[in-house]
């Protein structure tokens, strides 16, 4: 009971002000693309970062992939068409120097991450913190015990120089190029993310986080992350992301790839919160080797339009898979989000749990695939969908889909959609909350499953960012 | 000595979906008073409660509500509640994901205005669900969610007593409790009146009133309290019925 309170407390707390909103003066940045995509920029950035000719390569050849590729033909098909590729900064550059110790970071972009708390956060809960401020990493830290242990945790840029024979032998390996015109783009121009490698039987107890800030308007944002856990390894790494709010759109597509080696568990969460010009369009996939388990938990707000499907291939006997997510859209917001368990091996498991709210004529859908080859016997599945809409013109659909080819496997599928009742309203009502209050009390419940899965500090941030959302909401 | 009201309710009218529920009740409760509404099913003794709560679908077409001296038809649901009005609800709704510490937390912060230490809070609690056996699991459930009958009136209950109300509504807070819930619950009323607040019981068996003496006992009938009396109706009705009501009613009614 103690720890409840505690944590009851704590989280009943979090309705400060909203502190992400806010525009910094741009920095004297040391390089920013002119915008528009071309084979000029695409070497410009390899050039830039000293890259290896094998990745030059690979950057232009996914460049011509990206200029062939037809939009996806899914998800918000008429929103994707509003993407003025020609009007993006592809590249800026904010600092030369990279910070290991918080006092060489830039004023500038210091005083970005300050306002953020992230150096804070970090003494207190994290093992390890890398902040990436427009195009590249700008601070890096990782516990020095973890670093004893071989845990590698650094910018993928970084990662590239140092290790370069596990980065080549991994990289694109999970997401090729010609997945999807949005990975065949991040592919060509991507800078930053962040490289995880834990070596087998080590478990990194306590999470590495990463931070992602979009400061400059029609920025595109182009993380690659690669997490590998080596067998018996368990690893907890944690992103987050904001940008100010901007006239016009900025871009964010990320390629994340993950390997889970046998015996090995990665944890993957992400609280997004893009302002709502941002188009998030990012691709995640997992493999999960024998008796291995993935979990992407991954919380869906702001963003003008995402489409997100967190997929984990189950390669190996007894591997299991979780994708838990919560999405939230608010007026003129899409959030397409949803999960794929490809089931190649026996004995392989996965749940599916999607949580979404809608308000305001926002939209969201739950777009999933459950995939099982032949052969894999006892496949064990279930996929839960719940959607709360707030009022009459929000709207949230379910596309779920499922390959089973073989006979012996247990598929369970359940999908609701609520109002959030009149009874419920007055029931809290009656206890003195006003509608607002109550209603966040509603919508908090809803997504519990998901914030229970969350560190004290990220459910607390998360809690504030639904209070925020939900404001001026009824009326 | 004179007496202080907190509840008049004079020639109420109430519609629902368009059609009329209750056709003029008068009812007034003084301070120190506990008063029992009894009627059979249907006879619009929880339109009465939901009404004083300021539930939504209930429309007040005619008559006046004066609570503390107050309009209460001009105040909203939440208003009510922060100012004293309490509602125990009949059938409780679920509110998944909430857990029974965090909510009771919130409500106890509206009603007081104020947040309360968490310590000084927890203590509180302690002794009021000691009171009423509650025990420690419940804190870290989810409001009603998957409670039983009994563990729901509870929960009712148990919010009553920290949220000390001026006049309290309880609507059939002893249908579906074994005895020895029904005895607990009713020493929890019994603890909680105070000469300065009001309660209005409403229930439609007599057993809850071998527990807990009303000042006055109401019969409630096609949307009109049509007999008052002291406790020794309750016991009047138990031993005759409704009909006995209804026949001496028929007859006095003025057509």
């Amino acid at each position: 009971m103690v720890a409840e309170l505690s944590r009851d407390e704590v989280l009943r707390a979090a309705k400060a002000d909203y502190k992400y909103g806010f525009h910094m003066q741009e920095a004297d940045y040391t390089f920013k693309s002119g915008k528009g995509l071309t084979p000029e920029i695409v070497t410009k950035i390899s050039q830039m970062k000293n890259e290896p000719e094998w990745m030059l390569k690979f950057r232009l050849r996914s460049l011509d992939i990206f200029n062939k590729k037809p939009m996806p033909t899914w998800g918000n098909t008429k929103m994707l068409e509003d993407i003025d590729f020609a009007n993006i900064h592809y590249f800026v550059r904010a600092t030369d120097k990279q910070g290991s110790d918080w006092e060489e970071v830039p004023d500038s972009i210091k005083q970005t991450f300050d306002r953020l708390g992230i150096p804070e956060a970090e003494r207190k809960f994290l093992a390890g913190v890398t902040a990436q401020y427009e195009s590249e990493v700008v601070y890096h830290s990782i516990r020095e015990d973890l670093e004893k242990q071989g845990v590698i945790f650094k910018d993928m840029d970084t990662a590239l120089r140092e290790n370069e024979d596990i980065v080549r032998k991994y990289f694109g390996t999970i997401i090729p190029p010609a997945d999807n015109k949005f990975a065949a783009l991040n592919s060509a121009v991507w800078s930053g993310g962040s490289f995880v490698w834990v070596p087998a039987g080590v478990k990194v107890e306590i999470p590495l986080q990463a931070y992602f800030r979009i400061n400059t308007e029609n920025m595109g944002q182009f993380e690659r992350t690669l997490i590998i856990a080596e067998p018996g390894s368990y690893v907890h790494y944690i992103e987050g992301c904001t940008a100010p709010t901007y006239s016009s759109d900025s871009l964010h597509s990320a390629v994340v790839e993950l390997i889970a080696q046998p015996g090995s568990h990665i944890r993957y969460t992400t609280i997004q919160n893009w302002s709502n010009n941002v188009y998030n369009l990012v691709t995640k996939r997992a493999v999960a080797h024998e008796a291995a388990k993935v979990e992407w938990v991954d919380g869906n707000l702001g963003s003008k339009l995402t489409m997100k499907y967190p997929a984990i291939y189950l390669m190996g006997p007894k591997a299991h898979g979780e994708v838990l997510s919560i999405a939230f859209a608010g007026e003129g917001q899409h959030q397409d989000a949803g999960a794929k368990m490809v089931h190649f091996a026996p004995d392989t498991t996965s749940i599916i749990v999607s949580k979404s709210i809608s308000k305001d004529g926002g939209r969201t859908s739950y777009r999933g695939l459950i995939k099982v080859y032949p052969e894999a016997h006892n496949v064990k599945s279930s996929v839960r969908c719940d959607a709360l809409l707030m009022d009459e013109e929000s709207r949230s659909d379910t596309y779920p889909t499922m390959e089973i080819e073989e006979k012996d496997v247990t598929i369970e599928h359940e999908a609701t959609v609520s109002k959030v009742g009149e009874d419920q309203l007055f029931y809290l009502m009656s206890r003195g909350l006003t509608q607002e209050e109550a209603t966040t009390m509603i919508v908090n419940g809803f997504f519990e499953p998901f914030t229970k899965e969350l560190p004290l500090e990220y459910a607390v941030e998360l809690n504030r960012l639904i209070a925020m959302n939900m404001e001026g909401s009824v009326g | 000595m004179s007496k202080t009201p907190i509840l008049v309710i004079k020639d109420l009218h109430v519609e629902v979906e368009g059609k009329e529920i209750l056709k003029g009740v008068n009812l007034t409760v003084n301070a120190g008073e506990i008063h029992a509404l009894m009627g059979r099913n249907g006879s619009g003794k929880s339109t009465l409660s939901y009404t004083l709560m300021g539930h939504p679908r209930y429309h007040v077409t005619k008559g006046e509500i004066s609570y503390k001296g107050q309009d209460l038809l001009s105040m909203s649901t939440d208003e009510r509640s922060r100012s004293g009005m309490y509602l125990a609800f009949q059938y409780p709704v679920a509110i998944p994901g909430v857990s029974v510490s965090n909510f009771l937390r919130a409500t106890v912060k509206a009603r007081r205005g104020k947040d309360v230490p968490v310590k000084e809070f927890r203590k509180e609690l302690k002794e009021c669900m000691a009171k009423l056996g509650v025990k420690d699991e419940f804190l870290s459930r989810y409001v009603n969610d998957g409670f039983s009958g009994g563990e729901k009136k509870r929960l009712e209950i148990l919010q009553m007593a920290l949220l000390k109300p001026d006049m309290a509504l309880l609507d059939e807070t002893d249908s579906g409790l074994d005895i020895d819930a029904l005895r607990t619950v009713a020493e929890g009323i019994n603890a909680l009146s105070t000469k300065d607040n009001g309660m209005l019981l409403i229930t439609h068996y007599q057993r809850m009133l071998d527990y807990v003496t009303p000042t006055f006992v109401h019969v409630m009938q096609s949307g009109q309290i049509v007999k008052s009396g002291g406790s020794e109706l309750a016991h009047e009705l138990e031993a005759q019925g409704y009909d006995w009501v209804t026949k001496e009613h028929a007859s006095t009614a003025t057509v």
